[in-house]
């Protein structure tokens, strides 16, 4: 693409068209200073002039300069297009002249900010909105849709007819009814364009109509001129504060005084040790000022301040209206019943956004509590030390991507060896640590806990405490898109469908398996077990390695969407202590239960108070704590060896 | 009566192993210099870098020949992110150790655990990292940004170059976001901006939970008005925040992200190619194009023995810090503290960013404030620098502040009421 | 009873050390032997035994492994800090204002501290809960009151549940970590996780940190010794026989008619009450307090203390909290030599914790009675001989008395 804007550079420069060739780098050396330090607001008509100044390298310099191409050559200050070409860059004057090359070391490249580069995209739309390259095209479209204004609509409606892709055909046909509604001069072509949307979801429309239908409160004796909107009922409307203050603003009242204030106009007016009347030394109380202020304003030696009363009755006699800043009634009387219609739907797909974030949530922890649920649920052991296994399987995705660089094959080595590296894990401690304990259910929790500590502190000297990047496969980049209010990133789908192999997996391993069979009984009853053959010593070394397995597993899953540090465990291990308690303890679907109502409920308490998440996190395990007093078995309680006692 | 020889021997051994360094320090014919940064614990994973720093510095100007004919020393504790162990270790370097000079803490509560010990024992701390101002400590020197380095500037970028009318203001719950949110909130209104149009939220630290608070911000838009986000999510939550506005394909040009607790080092933790033109306000980058940069960084991998470590912003501001105090100290001709604070007012040195830094006699610095744009290779792109910005201590945004100012110079006071004209309190209240 | 009684032996020899140990201190404190800051540590270490003395009890003695004890021992610092904090900043602000040449109003001076205390991040008015800083007396009977309340109605509830084993220490983590939340928001009231700071300046008291840290390191081993002779006399009479029966086997006790959930209640309220005590001592010696002195793990350390001390054994207790802190802060002081092993460094700072987490594991699998079983081995108790039978459910516990051969 670049060659070929180069080829047609230079075929412009053998072109004969000297005056306009040599337009573009004139306008560029004469706004030197402002193109070499643009700032938005000042660089528009720069811009402006080089877009319209009908030279063929104004796109190739305006292009190159978005892009941070456009460099200065530190020996002779000289301004050129630069290319990457080798190892430095390929240099091409202002003009169209091929330049020779530099290495980086020699150039300085000019960086335009955002707001700069916005501008400069939508100058070049009139150039790219029919170019034959779609790119070029969609990038025009975007550029509009960002920064829309009037002028784009006549070359929008230009282009949509001569355009061949239909799926691009259709995105000009709605950004020309998005314009239409903001900047058609026709108040019936307006309407006709937001009602033709109907009850679209679109971020993009509501971003056009919600303009229409911005009103600004003013306080008047008469209904003012203009849209108006409606009276406001002074205190169900409009709270009394805000409405005395835009009588202040209208010049209706006096403004009410402050305690500064009066302290300030005291203190001015202080003579002899007395103030209006009132010794110094009494003024200690608020009555006390408020009478030497009463008495400085009978003196006429302080400006008379609204009392209550006074506020009171200005408020009565005044008037408050809310006004359109949209003069067209027709206008805002469309857009008010298209977002009607919009906010229904939107509130419906609210609730099911945040349904499916709850159900994203309580994947999470269903993933990262399923192998406690296991240890702690069938063995009646507590592993403070789960939380580790959940970061030792990050830590292995994270050595994984260090020697295979593809991300899809690394994730799939990194899987199952994270599940053998815990598995083994988790029966080394098992052999070693637990077996020893099983009679002191409290004392594993302890012996755990140091085992715990020990681990977190190894992590991190030997990964340091940086967060290493665990990055996830592309085809796991962006968002499930349902519409512009309902979406979920890949990667918490992918997790989810996890959680859902694993729920199967283990259903399967514990209902249809000899080996599951031999779990379930030496949970019930682990003497008899033993005396039909079963060797519970065995048992519990696979069911704990089994355990601690899938913790490595939920740990590579939880590292792709978050961060990968030796404190990533220690996060989750209260949390999926509460899943696997509230759920009930040696039950899966205990456990998908407990996972799903902490999860909602979290959302939910984060839906009702959104700017504070702590907050959520709070009341989730006060609940939480109420919920076991009255169900101290859990939502699913089993019978059981862990249950029992 | 075993238990009584017990009891009594290992206390007594207690008391000499903590008693005895007192003795063997007493000796040295040294410059000592207290170097207090978390090794271990939650926040070892910032401040270690800075200890590092530190001992690279003492290392070079020792190289240099010392400081008035002696060899400085570092003496390095760690308080392991405990912030009851500041005060205790600054009070052992201030009264064991014999420090001269203390350069150390990263989080608020940990510098306001400290504070009352170095006021108490007349210390000399020097602070680097950012941080909400609203204080001015006789006894410290900030070399970090105060909110009018690094947030104003910021935000004076998104109303004017990228014409942002709508705020979302994204922070960890702890006092660093929540004045800065408070100042950023009163600015904006006084710039026109309606309360409505501003969106707070605070999140826990580490939290990793995304979705819906991106999901939110993301909706803000639905009114047409160009949103904005303001980050001050601090350390290892960025990396979920980043990765669920990339998956939700939030882009630089729909919606920027500015962050102030966001450097080299955060970034070193996630893969930046979809983040590629989201922002940062500091006032050093790592791509800053200067020879005292480059010769900088090419020290440090040096001293640190591994290529791909980066440089930051409170690095720069120990070495700035650093080398004010070496040139104080010459000045002064001793360690003394009132003789080296007395020496530091305007003392000037180079920044790596270009320009100079001059130390203010409200005891912050006067630094350039830059604005960046996160490159695919997890480097900064500096697209803005403005002049130098004197360190406001006490924020003119709020009104409660508006009125106090600090100099200990003239005033002779870190919290003194140009309304009524008295010096408030002379050491702080914490 | 008599004193000299060989089961109030123990008690005898661990006050004199005591005694001993808090005269040597100041000795050497006024001789300039021992630095502030270390004198300061040891009052800290006291009031950290006074809180194992009190897990102790709870733990080593009722069986109730309660993961949540730290959070008494914070909110007992907070309420003490809060008055510190209100007084020091009234004072302040006070000054401040007289020379403003008007005399202040009330609502100014409650202003004033409120603006002082919160800076700009809360409202100008003081929050509710800050109702009775104004007053030590009222504040001092908060440190018992609140932390006292919320063990008996935390323990109410969850007793009456019939909430037991680890299911309980559950449940009592996430009491610390709910609470260790709430505190962390800005919004509590309480400079969310700034926490309140400057405690060690006493307001009123113009004498140097010398002189306030031994005040408090003497009133720190005054509580020791009071707390130690009160457990000590409730563990060794009656109740101390029920509520090790509770912890070997509760159903029993039961069935035998005793009221289980009261006793259990009455030493969770009890023990919440000494470490809220404790904390009101700990805090103004490390002169800040923030949400994440309520961190589970802190909990967790104090239970790891107990065991390494040994459990059902007071002194044990206190010997497990003064090792493993002071070990600790010695440790991570950097003073350790580090080890090179030729190929790598064993830098202290960075082993430490492993090597505490390996010690514990250790303990808990070979010495379930902690350095306490040196003592017995000493004494000559010995673990009873069951011919192979589990010796219960807490062997690490057992008391002398019921080991005799």
């Amino acid at each position: 693409m670049r060659l070929t804007a180069l080829v047609v550079a230079a075929l412009c420069w053998l072109a004969p068209m000297p005056t306009l060739a040599q337009e573009a780098a004139r306008i560029v050396q004469e706004n030197r200073d402002q193109i070499v330090k643009p700032s938005r607001q000042t660089i528009g008509p720069v811009i402006t002039a080089l877009a319209a100044s009908g030279d063929p390298m104004a796109d190739d310099i305006l292009s190159a300069w978005e892009a941070k191409r456009l460099v200065i050559r530190k020996s002779d200050e000289a301004l050129f297009l630069a290319l990457p070409e080798g190892d430095g860059f390929a240099l091409t004057a202002l003009d169209g002249t091929p330049a020779g090359t530099a290495v980086k070391a020699d150039l300085t490249e000019l960086k335009p900010n955002a707001g700069v580069r916005g501008l400069i995209a939508t100058a070049l739309v009139q150039f790219t909105l029919s170019d034959p390259d779609p790119v070029k095209r969609q990038e025009a479209l975007t550029s509009i849709a960002q920064d829309p204004t009037a002028e784009a609509l006549e070359p929008l409606r230009a282009a949509i007819a001569s355009e061949a892709d239909p799926a691009m055909k259709a995105q000009k046909e709605r950004l020309e009814r998005l314009l239409t509604l903001r900047f058609d001069p026709a108040s019936e072509a307006r309407v006709a364009a937001i009602d033709s949307f109907g009850a679209d979801l679109g971020l993009d429309l509501r971003a056009a109509l919600n303009p229409l239908v911005v009103t600004t409160r003013v306080a008047s004796a008469t209904p003012p001129d203009g849209n108006v909107a409606g009276e406001l009922r002074l205190g169900t409307d409009i709270p009394e504060d805000e409405a005395y203050a835009l009588l202040v603003a209208a010049n209706l009242a006096p403004a009410r005084l402050t305690l500064e204030e009066q302290r300030a106009a005291l203190l001015a007016n202080l003579s002899g040790g007395m103030v209006g009347g009132v010794p110094v030394a009494e003024l200690d109380t608020q009555a006390a000022r408020d009478r030497a202020y009463t008495a400085l304003e009978a003196s006429g030696a302080v400006p008379v301040a609204a009392t209550d009363d006074e506020a009171k009755a200005a408020l009565a006699t005044a008037k408050f209206y809310e006004v359109y800043a949209e003069p067209d009634p027709a206008v805002t009387s469309a857009a008010q019943a298209a977002l009607g219609r919009i906010g229904t739907k939107v509130g419906v797909m609210q609730t099911a956004d945040l349904g499916l974030d709850a159900l994203s949530l309580a994947s999470i922890y269903f993933l990262a509590a399923i192998g406690l649920a296991i240890t702690f649920g069938v063995m009646g052991v507590i592993n403070m030390a789960h939380g580790e296994f959940i970061t030792i399987g990050a830590y292995t995705g994270y050595v994984v991507q260090l020697f295979v660089p593809d991300y899809t094959l690394s994730i799939l080595i990194a899987l199952p060896l994270a599940f053998a590296i815990t598995f083994g894990g988790g029966v080394a401690m098992e052999r070693l640590v637990i077996r020893h304990l099983y009679k002191r259910p409290l004392e594993t929790l302890l012996a755990t806990f140091g085992i715990s500590i020990a681990l977190q502190q190894i992590l991190k000297n030997v990964f340091g405490t940086q967060a290493r990047p665990l990055t996830s496969p592309a085809w796991l980049d962006g968002a499930w898109v349902l519409n512009d209010v309902v979406s979920i990133s890949y990667i918490r789908i992918a997790i989810f469908v996890l959680a859902l192999i694993f729920l199967g997996f283990f259903l399967y391993l514990m209902k249809r398996t000899r080996l599951g069979l031999e779990v379930r009984a030496v949970t019930q009853n682990p003497a008899m077990a033993a005396s039909m053959g079963i060797n519970p010593d065995r048992i519990n070394m696979l069911t704990f390695g089994l355990g601690s397995g899938i913790a490595g597993i939920a740990g590579v899953a939880i590292g792709l969407f978050a961060k990968v540090t030796s404190e990533l465990g220690t996060d989750y291990i209260v949390q999926s202590f509460m899943t696997v308690v509230v759920g009930g303890v040696g039950s899966i679907w205990g456990t998908l239960a407990g996972a799903t109502m902490i999860g909602g409920f979290q959302k939910v308490i984060e839906f009702f108070n959104p700017s504070n998440t702590l907050a959520a996190q709070t009341y989730m395990i006060l609940f939480i704590i109420l919920f076991i007093q009255f169900r101290p078995r859990g939502i699913i309680a089993l019978r059981g060896r862990a249950a029992g006692d | 009566m075993k238990l009584t020889r017990r009891t009594l021997l290992s206390s007594a051994a207690a008391a000499a192993a903590m008693t005895m360094p007192r003795f063997a320090f007493a000796q040295a014919e040294t410059i000592k210099i207290g170097v207090l940064h978390s090794l271990s614990g939650t926040m070892a994973i910032s401040e270690t870098t800075l200890k590092d720093t530190m001992l690279m510095l003492i290392e070079q100007q020792n190289a240099k020949g010392g400081l008035l004919g002696k060899q400085l020393e570092a003496v390095v504790v760690d308080p392991a992110s405990d912030w009851p162990l500041f005060a205790e270790k600054a009070r052992e370097l201030l009264t064991v150790s014999k420090c001269d000079v203390m350069f150390g803490c990263w989080t608020s509560v940990s510098r306001k655990s400290v504070l009352p010990v170095i006021e108490e024992l007349n210390g000399l701390l020097f602070y680097p990292v950012q941080y909400e101002g609203e204080e001015s400590s006789k006894n410290v020197f900030y070399t970090g940004a105060a909110p009018n380095q690094q947030a104003i500037p910021a935000v004076d970028y998104y109303l004017e170059e990228l014409g942002v009318q709508k705020f979302a203001l994204l922070g960890t719950d702890y006092v660093y976001p929540r004045t800065t949110n408070n100042i950023l909130e009163a600015y904006l209104i006084s710039k026109g901006i309606p309360k409505e149009d501003i969106f707070v939220n605070y999140t826990p630290f580490g939290h990793s939970d995304w979705s819906k608070i991106v999901g939110d911000v993301v909706a803000l838009g639905a009114d047409g008005k160009k949103v904005g986000v303001i980050s001050t999510i601090n350390g290892d939550a960025n990396i979920g925040f980043y990765k669920e506005l990339a998956a939700a394909g939030v882009t630089a040009d729909t919606l920027p992200v500015v962050a102030f607790s966001v450097g080299e080092e955060e970034l070193s933790g996630l893969d930046t190619t979809n983040l590629a033109g989201h922002l940062a306000a500091w006032n050093y980058f790592m791509s800053a194009d200067t020879p005292e940069n480059a010769a900088f960084i090419a020290a440090w991998k040096a001293f640190i023995k591994d290529d791909k470590r980066v440089t930051n912003d409170p690095m720069e501001a120990h070495y700035i810090g650093f080398n004010m105090w070496v040139n104080a100290v010459t000045a002064a001709g001793t360690t003394e503290v009132d003789a080296v604070r007395t020496a530091m007012w305007g003392q000037e040195f180079p920044n790596l960013t270009g320009g100079m830094a001059v130390m203010g006699t409200n005891h912050h610095l006067t630094k350039p404030v830059l604005i960046g744009e996160i490159r695919a290779d997890g480097q900064f792109d500096i697209i803005s620098q403005t002049d130098p910005v004197p360190g406001d201590a006490w924020t003119d945004f709020l009104p409660e502040s508006a009125v106090l100012e600090a100099d200990w110079k003239d005033l002779q006071c870190g919290m003194y009421n140009k309304d009524t004209k008295t010096c408030v309190q002379l050491t702080s209240n914490y | 009873m008599t004193l000299l009684q060989p089961r109030h032996r123990s008690a005898l020899i661990f006050i004199a050390c005591l005694a001993v140990f808090t005269i040597a201190v100041t000795i050497a404190a006024h001789f300039g032997l021992v630095s502030t800051s270390f004198v300061k540590t040891l009052g800290k270490t006291l009031c950290l035994c006074l809180a194992a003395l009190a897990m102790d009890l709870i733990w080593g003695y009722a069986g109730i492994l309660s993961l949540g004890h730290m959070a008494f021992f914070a909110l007992g610092g907070y309420m003490i800090g809060m008055w510190l904090m209100y007084a020091r900043t009234e004072e302040i602000v006070v000054a401040s204002l007289l020379n403003g040449g008007l005399p202040a109003t009330p609502e100014e001076i409650s202003q004033g501290i409120a603006t002082q205390i919160f800076g700009v991040v809360g409202a100008s008015d003081l929050p509710a809960i800050w109702s009775f800083a104004y007053s030590l007396p009222l504040q001092l009977a908060l440190v018992v009151a609140v932390p006292g309340l919320l063990a008996l109605v935390f323990g109410w509830l969850a007793f009456r549940s019939r909430v037991t084993g680890v299911y309980l220490s559950i449940l009592t983590q996430a009491m610390t970590l709910a609470l260790a939340l709430y505190l962390f928001q800005n919004d509590s009231g309480l400079r969310g996780n700034n926490g309140l700071s400057g405690l060690q300046n006493l307001p009123g008291v113009t004498a140097s940190q010398d002189a306030v840290s031994l005040w408090f390191f003497w009133a720190s081993a005054a509580a020791l010794a009071v707390a130690y002779l009160t457990l000590h006399a409730i563990v060794s009479g009656k109740f101390g026989s029920v509520i090790r029966a509770i912890r070997d086997d509760e159903a029993r006790v039961r069935f035998l008619g005793y009221s289980v959930e009261g006793y259990k209640l009455f030493v969770f309220t009890l023990t919440a009450v000494i470490c809220a005590l404790a904390g009101a001592l700990y805090y103004p010696q490390a002169g800040i307090i923030n949400p994440a002195e309520l961190a589970p793990i802190a909990s967790i350390y104090l239970a790891v203390w107990v065991a390494i001390g040994g459990r059902g054994r007071l002194y044990g207790a206190v010997i497990g909290a003064a090792i493993v802190s002071l070990l600790s802060s010695w440790f991570t002081g950097g003073r350790v030599p580090s080890i090179p092993l030729g190929f790598a460094t064993i830098n202290w700072v960075d082993w430490w914790l492993v090597l505490l987490g390996l010690t514990f594991v250790c303990v808990t699998l070979f010495a379930p009675k902690g350095i306490g079983g040196l003592f017995d081995r000493f004494a000559g108790v010995l673990t009873p001989d069951r011919k192979g039978a589990p010796l219960g459910p807490d062997d690490g516990s057992l008391m002398e008395q019921e080991a005799q051969k």
